[in-house]
């Protein structure tokens, strides 16, 4: 017996901001409902919940997911957590997927989130050792230096990252759920924006975000049974690699492109680029959209940049729209970020995406990465089976 | 060379802000005005502490109702060895305490002289804290209860400012121990000496060693290989603003990936004695090191890295990083 077929029948998102302003219960609660509410299923019909955030420190709440069942209405029911860093909305997803591919389950909630207003990301992330010395703060030092390799390997012209900045920020206000709306935000004051690990500016960051998004997966019998549209997944896949070796590709991480490879070869992806109508990826950093061109093989290496420049990823007559939610520049609650992109790529082909739907998607990528650029997940969904 | 393994104490604490949602809210705003609230379920059972979601029908509950300052101990241990911020500094016995108008029981402590004094079903009163702010400290814990003893439920008084969060400090202590591999670099250190290991299969040397090939897996012990302070910045980022955490690094600072001559990967360390304008990837550095005097068994001995003035490394891919194989290697 092979794979079984599964669906997304309902994503289900929380207003991104910098404080949610109930509990973090209130919060998965919230997603978990509109996720359920578009699915048209109540929760006496979820068979089980994988959910996923990064890490516990990120809010100080050690293992919430072993008080978070009642909320989840997953009192009786097997509940599981995922934990694969920043890309863990996606692997959570994945994880998800595979239960109703394996026939272990028909229907499964999955749900991602963080609650960034509880703590401080950047102190989680450069938490002290004895006997150690340390230079860097936070995620943006750590990813300057790749980013600057990239630029230096295409001689990208400099302002490549504002575009995208400014594009992804465009896209949000057409979002009601993302947490940045920035309607007068110019060109000028992206590129004005102050230096912070340069060649990082400050508008080209994203920021910190509480927020939840849950998506419900069925099986071909339950998608089948279910009047609204779905989006059927057409591949999952998930690697990983050593954060640091001798001769690593830092900039198109092996990683990277062989997750890209698998997950394109399961959905009968040739052409990536004109098969694929919109895509969801993880771009915590402005220039991460034309590196992710490359590796993901919808551009030549070395050209992803141009398709920036040419205004192929925009909504507004890009031909390979990238991030018309907003994407993870407009919000980041971390553990969530994945998740949003997966449920945002299968918002696209069920035709729900609302005022940021390209028109006629039909096949969409979702995409997460994580750590150390080391940690990967993709979805392709589509409209038809 | 000792092979004594080295420890550290490591302290991480946190001030973490936690938003209470209108149920747990409701109770702590409760506790700072002296009453306790429990939320009902749709069986008329009233839960105390409440809780925002049914634990056993998942509803969404919302019905809060007061309940008694006394109670009843369904079950109870001896603590003779309390903590810091647990209810009490003397020994003092943890119960599980069943207020009158609950049906389930609250944790806390119950402060008598000792385990003799204890029983199950022994009647328990509240102590609250004289100083309260709409926290779970506001209850300092409980003193056996006089037979009369009522605690009738109060009423929450109307237009009191709800808590909506709350600070939870978090600190925790930890004793670090860096293992072997590293053990052996730290010591190498206080000589001025760097250390890395090297991949059985590949050749690769990892600096700091790791005690493990990432590539191989397998282990790279017993035996380091030591390399030269010197090497080339192999990409960097130029921090420009203050960072709160780091107060001891003014910017703008380069922290830059260094790649020791006879290592395969890099590592991160921070720009000294260059302007940041003028560092470049490829740029020759050596180690600053501290004054011998100061000298520890700390990766710390590196205060930073400079110039060499050499001409710079040639770099013929940017997108790869470190060298595939040791320097000489087939």
């Amino acid at each position: 017996m092979g794979k079984q077929k599964a669906a997304v029948l309902g994503v289900g998102q929380t207003k991104y901001d910098t404080t949610y302003p109930g509990s973090m219960a209130g919060m998965l609660r919230e997603a978990a409902t509109n996720a359920l509410q578009m699915s048209g299923t109540c929760w006496d019909d979820i068979d089980a919940v994988i959910m996923g955030k990064a890490p516990d420190f990120f809010e100080g709440v050690m293992m919430p997911e072993v008080y978070l069942a009642e909320a989840l209405g997953c009192v009786g029911k097997p509940i599981m957590r995922v934990h694969t860093a920043g890309s863990v909305g996606g692997s959570t997803a994945c994880v998800a997927t595979s239960m109703i591919q394996s026939g272990v389950h028909e229907t499964v909630l999955t749900i991602g989130w963080e609650k960034q207003s509880e703590s401080n990301a950047m102190w989680a992330l450069s938490l002290p050792q004895p006997f150690a010395t340390s230079v860097n703060a936070g995620a943006g030092g750590y990813f300057s230096p790749i980013i600057r390799r990239y630029m230096m390997m295409t001689q990208a012209p400099e302002l490549i990252g504002c575009m995208v900045a400014l594009k992804d920020r465009r896209h949000a206000l057409d979002n009601p759920y993302a947490h940045l709306h920035q309607p007068d935000l110019t060109f000028e004051q992206v590129v004005e924006s102050p230096m912070l690990w340069d060649p990082i500016r400050y508008s080209e960051t994203c920021p910190s975000s509480d927020g939840a998004c849950a998506i419900v997966l069925g099986s071909e019998k339950v998608a089948e049974a279910h009047t609204g549209p779905v989006a059927w997944i057409k591949g999952i896949a998930m690697r990983s690699e050593s954060g640091s070796f001798g001769g690593r590709n830092m900039v198109s991480p092996a990683a990277s492109e062989a997750c890209a490879n698998d997950v394109f070869a399961q959905a009968g992806i040739h052409d990536r680029r004109k098969e694929i109508d919109a895509v969801e990826m993880y771009v915590p950093f402005s220039w991460y959209e034309p590196m992710w061109l490359e590796s993901l093989g919808f551009a030549e290496k070395g050209e992803g940049w141009r398709m920036v420049e040419s205004g192929a990823t925009s909504i507004d007559g890009g031909d390979l729209p990238v991030n018309c939610s907003g994407g993870v520049l407009s919000s980041n609650p971390i553990g969530a970020s994945g998740m949003i992109r997966f449920g945002e790529a299968a918002l696209q082909v069920m035709g729900l995406a609302g005022d940021h739907q390209v028109d006629g998607a039909k096949t969409a990528v979702g995409h997460a990465y994580g750590g150390a650029a080391q940690y990967y997940a993709m979805w392709v969904v589509g409209s038809e089976k | 060379m000792s092979d004594e393994v080295l420890t550290a104490p490591l302290v991480l604490e946190y001030p973490f802000t936690r938003t209470t949602g209108p149920v747990i809210g409701a109770f702590l705003t409760g506790l700072r005005e002296g009453v306790v609230l429990g939320v009902k379920r749709t069986d008329g059972s009233v839960m105390c502490p409440p809780l925002e979601y049914d634990p056993i029908t998942s509803e969404s509950l919302s019905e809060l109702v007061p309940v008694s300052t006394v109670g009843t101990v369904q079950t109870w241990t001896w603590n003779g060895d309390p903590r810091p911020q647990q209810p009490f500094s003397q020994p003092f016995a943890w119960a599980m305490i069943t207020l009158d108008g609950a049906d389930t029981p609250m944790l806390h402590g119950v402060m008598v002289d000792g385990p003799d004094q204890m029983t199950t079903g022994m009647r328990v009163e509240l102590v609250w804290r004289a100083e309260r702010e709409g926290h779970i400290t506001d209850i300092a814990g409980f003193l056996p209860a006089v037979d009369s003893a009522t605690g009738e439920p109060g009423a929450l008084p109307e237009g009191v400012e709800e808590v909506r969060s709350v600070r939870t400090p978090i600190r925790m202590e930890y004793t670090y121990t860096p293992g072997r591999a590293l053990s052996q670099y730290l010591r190498a250190m206080k000589d001025k000496r760097i250390l890395g290991d090297q991949c059985p299969d590949t050749g690769q040397v990892f600096v700091p060693p790791r005690g493990v090939s990432s590539i191989a897996g397998k282990s790279t012990l017993p035996d380091l290989v030591e390399l030269p302070d010197t090497g080339y910045i192999e990409s960097f980022n130029i921090t420009r603003v203050p960072i709160k955490m780091r107060p001891d690094l003014t910017p703008p600072y380069v922290s830059a990936w260094i790649v020791l001559d006879g290592a395969s990967v890099g590592f991160m360390g921070l720009g000294m004695n260059v302007e940041p304008e003028e560092v470049r990837v490829g740029m020759r550095v050596r180690a600053v090191w501290k004054p011998d005097d100061e000298l520890e068994m700390s990766a710390q001995n590196i205060l930073g890295w400079e110039p060499t003035g050499e001409a710079d490394e040639v770099i013929d891919d940017y997108s790869r990083v470190g060298r595939p194989q040791r320097e000489g290697a087939s």
